[in-house]
């Protein structure tokens, strides 16, 4: 009999496995993919919908287009999973009974979380990026926007793409100067840790950035509620700022059915999951795979990337019956845009803080990691074509990879004092 | 990195005083971090919330945030603060022998 895969989310991660999974067992596996609906969202795309640098048509396309056409698509919220008898409850649609489940719905704002966030004046004094609407919506403001001081809050970690908020600040500083208002306004990024750059190296490289772009940073600010009239945000301790215009990073959580399903999800509704075999604590034939697992690293589309072949490793061994022995390091890179076409590189995993040198190749590159370039910028926007055409269809990506890094540019830099700062 | 006593135990920390192996870390240790941070006496109180943090890094590899403190420590966020003034989440980790909690950059 075919062995019945169930995975839940067809986003970066859900993709990515039921693609290759599909390669690998043909008919011998019946693969169903579930979403609540079929509106794939490139994210890193999100980031310059506001700034008119992306229309939100552009970073959009259908969920099951993307996705092998032997796998069953289906078209149904999640309301529950039922570890014991291995069952995927949903609505309105018949229950699908799984060998193996993948969690893949990825990570849900919950601005709600909030006191005052969800007031009147969103969508209006009150804006975030994160999602498709929200940046749409905030892209018509900014249009009015001449003065006054714009605050981009993280309300609490963690976040996808932890490194978003700050390219934000680095973009409205370009567009603000490119419109000739940058003098009148004033740009605060806050921040519940204890700077915008929280590991020594990239404070060391990357702390002057802030100061030539005028950005003030306020931090260890854990917002607690924001009165949305008075245009202010308070923090826990009831430290006070007040804006003109509050861009909100909302506090993140798993998907609802998380904490409707006991023992999966969290008390943020993350799955917990071994950090380098992929397998949720909770059953043994369930694995976790992106934003939606507690894997102590960024909830980024490289890390989905980077952990879907791990996961697909896994369950070949694990319907085999084989001992679990692929294995995630943590690993993640990632672009940001500092405003006027330029872009850093990082790259990182669970053992090493973001390092200098060049990628991917040690020495060569030919982009520069931690260091702002033209051409970090020019691939951050190449990217997008082969996220569709390569990176979802379950292809690999010729030098970039989890498994290319046993002679990768980190063991590398680690073999050179001179690079080696940033893994201390 | 550097080497400092601590309750008389020799421990590795970061420049800014944190452990950097959360296994060379004991009670004793902790009285002393807090000490120097200005909480003169860990209550029952604070301990909820530092054998939480460190619970939850042991199993997880990550500091829960002030969020997951406040849903699952068992410690309300006001009160939080008021045990741990300026930053619960990043002093109860420095007392309960953790790393400082940090973005990815």
């Amino acid at each position: 009999m075919a062995h019945r895969i169930v995975i839940l989310g067809a986003g970066t991660g859900g993709t990515i496995v039921a693609n290759r999974l599909q390669r690998l067992y043909g008919d011998r596996a019946h693969i169903t993919v579930v979403d609540r609906d079929d509106v794939h969202v490139y994210q890193p795309g999100l980031l310059f919908v506001p700034f008119g640098l992306a229309h939100p048509s552009e970073i959009v396309r259908s969920r099951q287009a993307q996705l092998h056409g032997d796998v069953e698509f289906v078209l149904a919220q999640v309301r529950g999973v039922a570890l014991d008898s291995a069952i995927v409850h949903l609505e309105g649609a018949a229950d699908i009974a799984y060998d193996v489940l993948v969690i893949a719905t990825g990570a849900v704002l919950q601005p709600e979380e909030t006191e005052g966030l969800l007031s009147a004046e969103w969508g209006r004094s009150i804006h975030t990026f994160y999602s498709l609407e929200g940046a749409r919506v905030l892209h018509e403001t900014l249009a009015d926007f001449r003065e006054g001081r714009l605050v981009v809050d993280v309300i609490d970690m963690p976040i996808k793409c932890p490194v978003a908020p700050l390219e934000f600040c680095f973009l409205a500083d370009w567009w603000l100067r490119e419109r000739g208002v940058r003098a009148d306004v004033e740009i605060t990024l806050v921040t519940p840790l204890d700077g915008a750059f929280t590991t020594p190296l990239a404070s060391e490289r990357l702390g002057s950035l802030l100061d030539e772009k005028d950005i003030r940073v306020e931090a260890e600010f854990a917002t607690g509620r924001v009165e949305a009239a008075a245009r202010k945000l308070y923090s826990w301790d009831e430290r006070e700022l007040n804006f003109e215009l509050l861009v909100a990073i909302p506090a993140h959580g798993g998907a609802d059915y998380l904490g409707r399903s006991p023992g999966l999800g969290d008390a943020l509704g993350f799955v917990p999951a071994d950090r380098h075999t992929l397998q949720a604590k909770a059953a043994k034939n369930v694995f976790a795979i992106g934003d939606a697992t507690d894997v102590p690293t960024s909830k980024a589309g490289s890390v989905t990337h980077f952990e879907a072949q791990t996961v697909v490793e896994n369950i070949e061994r694990h319907l085999e019956g084989d001992e679990l022995t692929g294995c995630y390091d943590g690993h993640a890179n990632c672009f940001v845009e500092t405003g006027f076409k330029k872009a850093l590189l990082l790259d990182f995993d669970y053992e090493h803080q973001p390092l200098a040198g060049r990628y991917p190749e040690p020495h060569l590159g030919p982009l520069t990691l931690l260091g702002e370039s033209r051409l970090n910028h020019l691939a951050k926007l190449a990217f997008q074509p082969l996220y569709w055409h390569v990176l979802l269809p379950g292809h690999d990506i010729p030098g970039i990879g989890s498994r290319d890094r046993d002679d990768g540019h980190l063991d590398a830099a680690r073999q050179e004092p001179s690079k080696a700062v940033g893994s201390r | 990195m550097s080497t400092v006593t601590l309750a008389g135990a020799e421990v590795e920390v970061d420049p800014e005083g944190f452990l950097l192996d959360a296994r060379q870390w004991n009670e004793q240790i902790a009285q002393e971090i807090a000490r120097q941070a200005g909480i003169d006496a860990l209550t029952e109180r604070h301990w909820q919330v530092v054998n939480f943090m460190r619970q939850s890094f042991l199993d997880t590899g990550s500091a829960p945030s002030i969020r997951t403190l406040g849903k699952a420590s068992g410690v309300p966020i006001k009160e939080l603060y008021e045990l741990f003034p300026k930053g619960p989440a990043k002093l109860a980790a420095k007392i309960g022998g953790i790393p400082k909690p940090r973005g990815c950059i």
